[in-house]
């Protein structure tokens, strides 16, 4: 028997279902970029393959970075997402007044962001296998936790940007969608770290995907992975997921306290 | 859980903006069965009231208990028997009436929600409207929506705001007979705001006027008027808005 909570998540993943299956406006967009992506990616990777002296392999060492990076940023995308229909249809008042609690709300926007990536993901590998011969399995089992890091961590910047928007209203959403392409630079998707200038490297050590990156590139060098870097970028992902969890039930609690949450769609919001 | 004790108690409860009171210390109480108006001018705190009942806003002070659960301590357990209506809180436009039905089900743990939302649809004479975008209803046809979505639960307290406000006579009328019918016959409290006085005559047992964030008057809307020298309910609503000090004298 399905208990009151776990229907309550599911309310708010059904929603994103019911609102996917009826606008192919919201489904193209889950896989348009992300092949845009592959195919310019997969061709600069062929072509560094052929002019290339170095006798490394582009196609893993860029394409698969790029085709993990938006893993990354479509778990984001796909928490804020969730939350900007709400925003969107000024639902706000309907929704935070029901049993529901924030805890089943953000739940419920990370299950959609679970679904809606994966399938993205899938998508994407399929393609860039199809059309440029990438393997994840070139990466080992290291694939796994690399995944798994990339993965919480854009759900905790999901979490994030939901919490900036909440409080500082519909207009920030602007601020949300860059984010990923702010992030790239510190987190050396296309480059060592080390080629950072230190103020940069300092910042990067600080983002989990950098031990990502930095990991998969050693691999298809040809040296051995760090398990412990890797561990550490765990870590740090499930700091970022915990944080901004905090960060949005604080931003909540105000809300609730000022009566933004009651007047939400105004743009006035302070 | 109350089931002799009334279905919403509000106690000494106030809402404060910096030093400006929204709500200064109201106290009272909705029974079973019992439709209660809440009146006032606009800015009064009926809205303000509202919010803080519904779990979205807090108050500055005081309490309230829903079906004698405490909102504060047990938020999710007292909105499991609330629910509400609103013209300021439409639906998802973009979804269809039984996607939104079957969504709202689901929020409000109703057990069998495909069941309950066809009832539903039926009751509100909605089942034309089953497959249709919630956006490009008429706006009354989007009330009877929301109001389809403020009985999903079978709630034990119904928060009515304008309810009637962009219906038309005949649907408005049915609609009070089909809410009074369903106080009466399940027990449920309804707290119900509006700015047309002769519905609030037909539909309340009781009204509570607000000026200021305070009740000002408490009483059976038939004979209010009477009681403070006024021809009509809506002579009297005219007198709290303009000259609410004029009441307070004994």
């Amino acid at each position: 028997m399905i208990g009151p909570r776990v229907r309550r998540v599911s309310a708010v993943v059904l929603r994103q279902a019911y609102l996917l299956r009826g606008s192919p406006a919201r489904i193209l967009p889950l896989f348009a970029w992300v092949a845009i992506d592959v195919v310019l990616w997969g061709f600069i990777s062929r072509y560094l393959n052929l002019v290339a002296a170095s006798g490394l392999d582009f196609v893993p060492l860029l394409l698969g970075a790029v085709l993990l990076w938006d893993f990354f940023s479509r778990v984001m995308h796909g928490v804020t997402m969730a939350f900007f229909e709400d925003v969107w249809s000024r639902n706000f008042l309907n929704v935070f007044a029901t049993p529901m609690t924030t805890g089943e709300y953000v739940s419920g926007l990370v299950v959609s962001a679970v679904l809606t990536s994966t399938l993205g993901l899938a998508v994407m590998l399929g393609l860039a296998t199809a059309a440029f011969g990438l393997s994840f399995a070139a990466y080992g089992l290291a694939i796994l936790p690399a995944l798994l890091i990339l993965f919480l961590f854009g759900i905790a910047l999901g979490i994030l940007g939901c919490a900036i928007v909440l409080r500082l209203g519909p207009a920030a959403e602007w601020l949300i969608w860059p984010i990923p392409a702010v992030l790239s630079p510190f987190v050396g998707v296309f480059y060592p770290i080390a080629t950072l200038p230190r103020w940069m490297q300092a910042v990067s050590w600080l983002l989990a995907p950098s031990y990502v990156f930095e990991q998969l590139r050693a691999l298809t060098a040809g040296r051995p992975v760090s398990w412990g870097a890797l561990g550490v970028g765990a870590l740090l992902a499930a700091a970022a997921i915990v944080l901004a969890a905090w960060a949005f039930v604080r931003v909540y609690r105000h809300a609730v306290r000022t009566g933004l949450l009651a007047r939400y769609s105004a743009e006035t919001v302070s | 859980m109350t089931a002799r004790g009334p279905i919403l108690l509000v106690e000494r409860l106030c809402k404060t903006y910096g030093a400006a009171p929204a709500v200064d210390g109201i106290s009272f109480h909705v029974a079973p069965g019992e439709i209660v108006g809440l009146l006032g001018p606009n800015g009064a705190g009926k809205t303000t009231t509202i919010s803080m009942i519904l779990g979205v806003l807090a108050p500055t002070a005081g309490g309230i208990r829903i079906d004698g659960i405490d909102l504060a301590r047990r938020r999710s357990e007292a909105l499991e028997r609330t629910n509400f209506a609103a013209v300021y809180a439409p639906l998802p436009g973009n979804l269809t009436v039984s996607q939104n039905l079957t969504v709202f089900g689901l929020l409000y743990g109703v057990r069998d929600v495909r069941a309950r939302v066809e009832a539903l649809l039926a009751a509100l004479d909605l089942v034309a409207f089953r497959d249709t975008k919630t956006g490009v209803l008429s706006s009354g046809e989007q009330s009877r929506v929301t109001l389809a979505k403020a009985m999903l639960n079978a709630p034990r307290l119904l928060l009515l705001d304008e309810p009637t406000a962009s219906l038309d006579p005949a649907v408005a009328r049915e609609l009070r007979a089909r809410i009074r019918g369903v106080a009466a016959r399940e027990g449920q409290g309804v707290l119900w705001t509006s700015h047309n006085m002769r519905e609030v005559e037909e539909v309340c047992d009781r009204v509570l006027f607000l000026s200021h964030g305070r009740i000002l008057l408490e009483g059976d809307p038939r004979r209010l008027p009477g009681e403070h020298g006024r021809a009509s309910l809506e002579d009297l609503f005219i007198t709290v808005a303009r000259e609410p000090l004029a009441l307070e004298q004994p």
